[in-house]
């Protein structure tokens, strides 16, 4: 891909998309630039919160409208449903059904529930998934319980990528009622390093989890995270000064978030074609 | 269309000089087609600023807007623990200076009685005045003001324009605080780029009372940009949001200074 033909075609895209129909609009998307995986897309509902692309079908064509070829998608139902495993079947039958292909179910597993490691069995066996989202916070334990060191053993078995969402909105303005502290990564490296084979993809980590915290998950050479709460003039650009440019993925936290966040953030840093390469598809590709 | 940002920063930014650092800001603003910024607050920021802080701190965005007259428009910072050095400072600043806004932070809640000689000074000078407001589950700062704030002080002043910075932070809250109130408009401004939150806006206020900015600095421009871009609704609407509504209410004081609109 040329990085001038992705800017110009982003641009075109971002500007003039009040002035284009949708469909001009999927024209104008920068389909050169090779493939684009977004790790971070959840379907469902949002418990507090109708969002406007709420539904598989009008999020798929929000996200192909804009070159995504591949979309890691959890469930909402997966932060305060109980019965994990009917929310995972719900999740993988929709993404079979819905965009064809776009969406790779991310089934939500929670250690701490009684026979957790069926649920895994399930979205390995049964959905033939290659990953599953984690939601600590949500569900109450911390990342140095005991059987965060099993799940990992059981992934690492199983070939499973493990996402943990960090956080899922601000903290200032939760519902009073769901109020959750950002996931406390600090146990993970030493935990990563115990179990050989993990890969540990963190979303929507960037705004909580910087510095030394941030350098310390690097080192491990098995974490990765992407761009969907990395904030600040030129954001990207900062953020390849703590994370090498393989282990940093583009996610979008849509529907939550607008997805032209992520999107003209690739923009408004100005990256090398490697490095907008990277964070587009090649990165993930060496990950899945 | 131009896009005009509503709300920037020079703290945040490289550079050691006010010009630099707003010259490094309209890099940006250039690759992401964003035409004017309104600059406001110093390179450091203080929360309830001594008399003297605050004309350092607007000397500042004068130094960085008289580098780029034609890119960037300063509003005056203001503290209303200090009424003389503030109504001072308006004069400096929007009176003799090229300043054409005021910016209320948290040094003291905006219902306060003390805001009353400056909104009423702002008023005849034409400027308008973004005053920050927030609702925190998380708690509020002792001056930190809610859109509930806002509005008890616009009710005392029917003819001013205010500003609702970041629509109240809990946006589904603040809109509606804000709504039966036509003198005081939402900025998109600051906060995480929830889905949603312009098509509120829109639908609970009408697209005229709806401004696109950025608070970068802080931000970036494009997880705010990607508020309008990103939203479900007309392309005449994302036109007003960006940048004709902004227009419409800085141009009697811009005209009045000689700024082309
Ligand atoms: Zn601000």
């Amino acid at each position: 891909m040329n990085r001038r033909d992705f800017l110009a075609g982003t641009m075109t895209t971002a500007l003039a998309a009040s002035a284009m129909t949708p469909q001009a609009r999927g024209r104008a998307a920068p389909k050169a630039g090779g493939p684009l995986v977004d790790v971070n897309v959840t379907l469902g509902q949002w418990p507090t919160r109708r969002l406007p692309l709420d539904s598989a079908e009008r999020l798929a064509r929000k996200l192909r409208e804009h070159g995504v070829q591949q979309a890691w998608a959890g469930t909402f139902d997966g932060l305060l449903h109980k019965d994990l495993g009917t929310a995972n079947a719900r999740l993988a039958e929709t993404c079979r059904r819905v965009g064809g292909g776009l969406f790779k179910a991310r089934g939500s597993v929670d250690p701490t529930r009684p026979d957790w490691e069926d649920e895994v069995r399930r979205c390995v066996d049964v959905h033939r998934m290659r990953g599953i989202r984690l939601h600590p916070n949500y569900h109450g334990y911390r990342l140095d319980h005991p059987a965060m060191g099993a799940l990992l053993k059981v992934a690492a078995a199983a070939r499973l990528i493990v996402e943990i969402a960090v956080v899922m909105e601000d903290e200032r303005m939760m519902h009073p009622l769901m109020r959750v502290e950002p996931v406390d990564t600090a146990p993970l490296p030493d935990l990563i390093r115990a179990v050989p084979g993990s890969r540990v993809v963190l979303l929507n980590a960037l705004r909580t989890v910087r510095a030394k915290p941030l350098l310390e998950l690097m080192a491990t050479g098995s974490v990765w995270v992407e761009v969907s709460m990395i904030e600040g003039l030129g954001g990207i650009r900062a953020i390849l000064d703590q994370v090498p440019r393989d282990r940093l993925l583009f996610g979008s936290h849509a529907p939550l978030f607008y997805f032209e966040s992520a999107w003209l953030k690739l923009v408004e840093s100005s990256l090398a074609d490697r490095e907008l390469e990277s964070i587009r598809w090649k990165a993930v590709q060496a990950l899945d | 269309m131009e896009i005009w940002d509503l709300h920037a920063h020079l703290s945040g930014v490289p550079g050691d000089t006010p010009e630099a650092r707003l010259g490094h800001l309209l890099e940006y603003a250039d690759r992401m087609g964003v035409g004017r910024l309104c600059v406001f607050m110093g390179m450091e920021w203080s929360y309830d600023p001594t008399p003297e802080k605050l004309r350092e701190d607007n000397d500042q965005v004068l130094r960085a807007i008289r580098a780029y007259p034609e890119r960037a428009f300063g509003f005056v910072y203001l503290n209303p623990r200090h009424t003389q050095a503030s109504l001072d400072e308006l004069n400096r600043c929007v009176r003799d200076g090229p300043m054409v806004g005021v910016k209320l932070w948290v040094a003291e809640r905006c219902h306060s009685a003390s805001l009353d000689p400056l909104v009423e000074r702002a008023r005849e000078l034409g400027a308008l005045i973004f005053q920050h407001t927030w609702i925190k589950i998380t708690g509020n700062l002792p001056g930190e003001s809610t859109p509930m704030d806002l509005v008890a002080l616009a009710k005392r002043h029917p003819t001013a324009n205010f500003v609702c910075g970041h629509s109240g932070g809990d946006w589904e809250m603040g809109l509606r605080a804000i709504r039966a109130h036509p003198n005081v408009h939402a900025d998109l401004g600051g906060g995480d780029p929830a889905a949603g939150l312009t098509e509120m806006a829109v639908r609970e206020l009408g697209v005229d009372r709806v401004l696109y900015g950025s608070d970068i600095g802080g931000r970036s421009f494009a997880s705010q940009l990607a508020k309008v871009h990103g939203a479900e609704l007309s392309a005449a609407s994302k036109r007003a949001i960006l940048g004709e509504n902004l227009r419409r209410l800085l141009s009697p004081i811009l005209n009045a200074k000689g700024v082309k609109t």
